[in-house]
């Protein structure tokens, strides 16, 4: 049991991540990750409504009518989400500003569904909790790490902080402007996934 | 697992009675801390087209309160271009105005798109040492995909732009969106609006406009963003126009010239 409890929790995190093994959640982790903090609350907000949606999904398993499981999970999903956004508008405005639509877009966020579909509706709701912690995690793993590559080559800054002094303030570092742009992401995401390859083959796919 | 007809609906209607309800118990409960949010954002956004507050600074509420004690709020009536002081400006809501039939009326045909138009407008002047050095302007009109609402500001020769800001829209993050963007706001101080004849002239084009000083009238196309641009144009003209704060704006200058 115990080695079933940890798969759930920490495999997603490199064995099975959600983004750099089933590429999933790819649009939000290139649109969020130009700074740290919009990052972290996109994560915290996405872990928040995985393991809940997990959790729903999971109680009612054995009562959704197999034939509109998915409408059924949506709505759950769909619910989580407004609230989230609802109490971001309430209590973070700032970031919520930045954020913009991508809250909303968390309803599409394959990973959640994903999980829904494929771990919650056949496991206990314990173990579905675990999964969509784990899960989380292994998505704000990545969004950190692009965030945090991102921020401090891209603005010289972390959390909004700056670390390294800019020219234009009369500093030595001249900020990498391309780094600010989606395709800086992609590029990130594609060398992490690469590492994680190389350090795991068996996460190669055949051709 | 398989279930019979019934069973199915009636497990989504509980199902979507029991979310409806989370929804909009999470709506109505969190309302009063988002409407104080949004109050204070649209305050900064009137301090930022006013100039009296920076792009990057960071300031509370108490803070924001302080600096707003320099903002006259005035009722303004847009048929008659007066000044309307009937109409309370503390508690005048132009956004509720503006829906009801008692208040409002069918705005002309126009490009920003603006189906409504108010019979009054809420507007901001700027007090400094000598009097009046400004006003900042309500304005909004359809870009791409939403009406995007902001703020216009003009110095006290009633011509010379002071500053733009759009507190709500829902353009394109990173193409339209950039209108949020510090250094394109940057780029309007400085530049003139009104031709000779009073008409509003100035507009955003596509490319580069040139320094305020040889190219008055242009201000930088957003590049990806036509439509946005095009829309930012087609609200300035709208509101600064004849039908709408063309007859104040006229009133203000002949009262300078007296």
């Amino acid at each position: 049991m115990a080695s079933k409890t940890q798969e759930a929790l920490v495999d997603p995190l490199f064995n099975e991540n959600p983004i750099a093994l089933q590429v999933l959640g790819i649009c939000s982790a290139l649109a969020v990750t130009t700074r740290m903090d919009t990052s972290l609350v996109m994560s915290i907000a996405v872990i928040c409504v995985l393991t809940l949606s997990n959790v729903f999904v999971s109680l009612l398993r054995n009562s959704i009518p197999t034939n509109i499981r998915i409408i059924v999970q949506l709505t759950i999903i769909a619910s989580l989400v407004i609230v989230t956004d609802q109490i971001l508008k309430a209590y973070l405005w700032d970031i919520s500003k930045q954020l913009s639509v991508f809250v909303g877009l968390i309803i599409t966020n394959c990973i959640i569904m994903g999980r829904a579909e494929a771990y919650a509706m056949a496991n206990p709701p314990g173990m579905s909790l675990l999964d969509g912690i784990g899960n989380g995690l292994g998505y704000a793993l990545i969004l950190m790490i692009t965030a945090f590559l991102r921020e401090f080559f891209g603005s010289g800054t972390l959390f909004g902080k700056q670390i390294l002094p800019l020219v234009s303030e009369g500093g030595w570092y001249n900020p990498n402007g391309m780094m600010l742009y989606s395709p800086a992401a992609f590029f990130i995401i594609g060398f992490l996934i690469w590492g994680l390859r190389v350090w795991k083959p068996d996460q190669v796919e055949e051709d | 697992m398989q279930r019979n007809a019934l069973y199915t609906i009636l497990f989504a209607t509980a199902v979507c009675i029991v979310c409806a309800i989370v929804v909009s118990s999470a709506a109505v409960s969190l309302k009063p801390a988002q409407d104080i949010n949004a109050a204070l954002e649209k305050q900064r956004n009137v301090l930022l087209a006013a100039g009296l507050l920076e792009a990057d600074e960071k300031v509370d509420a108490a803070e924001a309160q302080r600096r707003f004690e320099n903002i006259r709020m005035v009722v303004v009536n847009l048929e008659t271009g007066e000044e309307n002081p009937d109409i309370d400006a503390a508690s005048f809501d132009q956004v509720r105005a503006a829906k009801d039939p008692e208040t409002s009326s069918v705005a002309p045909a126009n490009r920003a798109l603006v189906q409504r138009l108010p019979d009054n407008v809420l507007v901001y002047k700027v007090l400094g040492d000598d009097g009046v050095e400004g006003v900042v302007l309500p304005v909004q009109g359809y870009g791409l995909w939403s009406t995007m609402y902001g703020f216009f500001a003009l110095e006290s020769d009633w011509d010379t732009v002071r500053g733009i800001t759009f507190y709500q829209h829902g353009e394109t993050p990173g193409l339209g969106g950039e209108i949020d963007n510090p250094k394109w706001k940057a780029r309007w101080p400085g530049r003139k609006t009104f031709s000779e004849d009073g008409e509003p002239k100035i507009r955003v084009i596509k490319g580069l406009a040139g320094p305020p000083a040889e190219d008055p009238y242009h201000v930088d196309g957003l590049s990806g963003a036509t439509l946005t641009s095009n829309g930012v144009t087609n609200l300035l003209h709208f509101w600064l126009g004849e039908e709408a704060l063309g007859p104040y704006l006229a009133k203000l200058s002949q009262g300078r010239a007296i």
